[in-house]
């Protein structure tokens, strides 16, 4: 029996550790092989990103070698899949190698489409990426004051990221003492200030007391980058001094090519995490088309579903649970405070007052994220 | 005209039903119709609101059991 596991990121991280730590027997005695096939030889902490644009990260501390992370009878290879032929069983990698498989488990993310929006690259900074996460920085310590405007495409992973960012734009300016001289101003997709409705109602308050503004229903269209005007599919054109833009996302591009899913999202059963129309082709985390955000935390709690049913399979011919569309996430609400959102399919998100030990917790699942990775957490 | 692309945003929280449209209209061309299928009844008002705002059109909007069906057409 061979598992292929297409991703070496969280969700196929942990779904390889998981399936390791269950299968020992199995793949001691050779019965089971177990193949991950990445595009890095170095796994990310993405959410550390946020950390790195306000100077309390470096780089390097968000990255561990991910063969590090795996067990040890895993067959890890740095060869990204550049053909996925699921009608004879087998992928092709940008190597030339065949690997053929009984179960496949896709986990390839998601990326940044910057280009699709005309003129953002040249106009407005991120933070979603390594490189852009510096730039991010070296442009806020320069900044001496005016109209930071902060828009949001669609989709994107990490819905609760633009809620910290402005948070974080606000401790960062008061610790520098020019607070009053920068206008912070949030344009959100949706008709209120975070699609979470609990998050908005609680967020809304809490930007208003501390002056940062906002419009909602207000869609990237495209930026004038020479005259520094962000405008709207509504209608409405943004002069900004600095632009910042969680820009809209497609998964990977082989996933598009192959007719696996359009934008690169694989149509995937809410519930088994089966691609639809595939019995063993199986997709965890980002590149789902699943109704749930794109988050580190779905990821995780598919990943631990999907791997002790693929365990199970392999022991007793059946799945035994389903995903139920948990997601646990963190939410910074500045320098020193936090609080965390909790949902499934059928119980919507509640929301604590932000604290500081909910931050400290934050800070620590930083460092935990490896263990969790790991598959021990 | 060919059938109209169904979004399934079914209980869903986050990124909630007019997230998710907004994301298919984005990828959609100018005269397709998709359907939103959500059990999440501040579609029947935020949807129209949005489709409004942007220039799209609103086909139509109905409840059956308890899910809300709103048909919209990609305008421009
Ligand atoms: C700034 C920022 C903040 C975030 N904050 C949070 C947070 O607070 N909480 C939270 O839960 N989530 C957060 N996230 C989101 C989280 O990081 C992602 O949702 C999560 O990593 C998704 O896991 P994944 O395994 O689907 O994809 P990834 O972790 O992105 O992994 C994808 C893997 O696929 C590999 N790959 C790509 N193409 C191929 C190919 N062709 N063949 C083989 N392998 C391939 C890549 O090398 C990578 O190893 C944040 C993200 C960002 C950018």
């Amino acid at each position: 029996m061979k598992i292929l596991v297409v991703g070496g990121g969280t969700a196929g991280t942990i779904v390889a550790n998981n399936l390791a730590r269950r299968l020992t027997a199995e793949t001691r005695s050779g019965k089971v092989q177990l193949t991950m096939l990445s595009a890095s030889d170095r796994h990310m902490y993405q959410p550390g990103l946020l950390y790195v644009a306000f100077g309390q990260m470096t780089p390097d501390q968000l990255y561990r070698d991910q063969a590090s992370l795996l067990e040890p009878t895993i067959d890890f290879h740095v060869d990204p899949v550049k053909q996925f032929m699921l009608d004879k069983n087998q992928v092709m990698t940008e190597a030339g190698r065949i690997h053929s498989y009984d179960i496949l488990v896709i986990a390839t993310g998601s990326r940044i489409v910057p280009d699709e929006t005309p003129g953002l690259t040249e106009g407005a900074e991120f933070f979603y990426t390594e490189a852009s996460a510096v730039k991010l920085y070296k442009r806020l310590r320069e900044f001496q004051g005016g109209r930071i405007a902060v828009a949001i495409g669609v989709p994107h992973k990490c819905p609760v990221a633009p809620v910290e960012l402005m948070f974080s734009l606000h401790d960062y300016f008061k610790a520098r003492g020019i607070r009053d001289k920068v206008h912070l101003k949030y344009y959100y997709p949706i008709g209120r200030i975070h699609t979470i409705e609990a998050v908005a109602k609680w967020a809304k308050p809490e930007f208003d007391s501390i002056g940062i503004e906002y419009e909602t229903l207000f869609n990237i269209k495209e930026v004038d980058a020479k005259n520094k005007i962000l405008k709207s599919e509504e209608g409405i054109d943004v002069e900004y001094d600095l632009l910042i833009v969680v820009p809209q996302h497609r998964g990977m591009e082989v996933i598009e090519r192959d007719n696996l899913g359009e934008g690169g999202w694989i149509p995937t059963d809410r519930h088994s995490l089966a691609m639809k129309g595939h019995d063993n082709v199986y997709v965890v985390g980002d590149t789902t088309n699943l109704p749930v955000s794109k988050t580190g935390s779905a990821a995780h709690f598919q990943a631990e579903v999907l791997a002790e049913n693929i365990a199970s399979i392999i022991k007793i011919g059946a799945p035994v649970r389903d995903y139920d569309g948990k997601i646990y996430c963190f939410i910074e609400a500045g320098r020193d405070r936090a609080t965390y959102s909790m949902f499934d399919y059928e119980t919507p998100p509640d929301l604590k007052p932000p604290s500081k030990p909910m931050h400290w917790f934050k800070l620590s699942y930083n460092q935990m994220y490896w263990t969790s990775v790991r598959g021990l957490l | 005209m060919s059938e109209p692309r169904i979004i399934d945003a079914r209980d869903t929280f986050c990124p909630g039903p007019l997230m998710e449209l907004i994301s298919y209209m984005k990828r959609a061309s100018v005269g397709d119709e998709l359907e939103l299928l959500s059990t999440d009844k501040g579609s029947v008002n935020d949807v129209p609101e949005w489709i409004a705002k942007v220039g799209h059109e609103l086909i139509s909007s109905e409840q059956i059991d308890n899910v809300w069906h709103i048909k919209v057409r990609k305008a421009k």
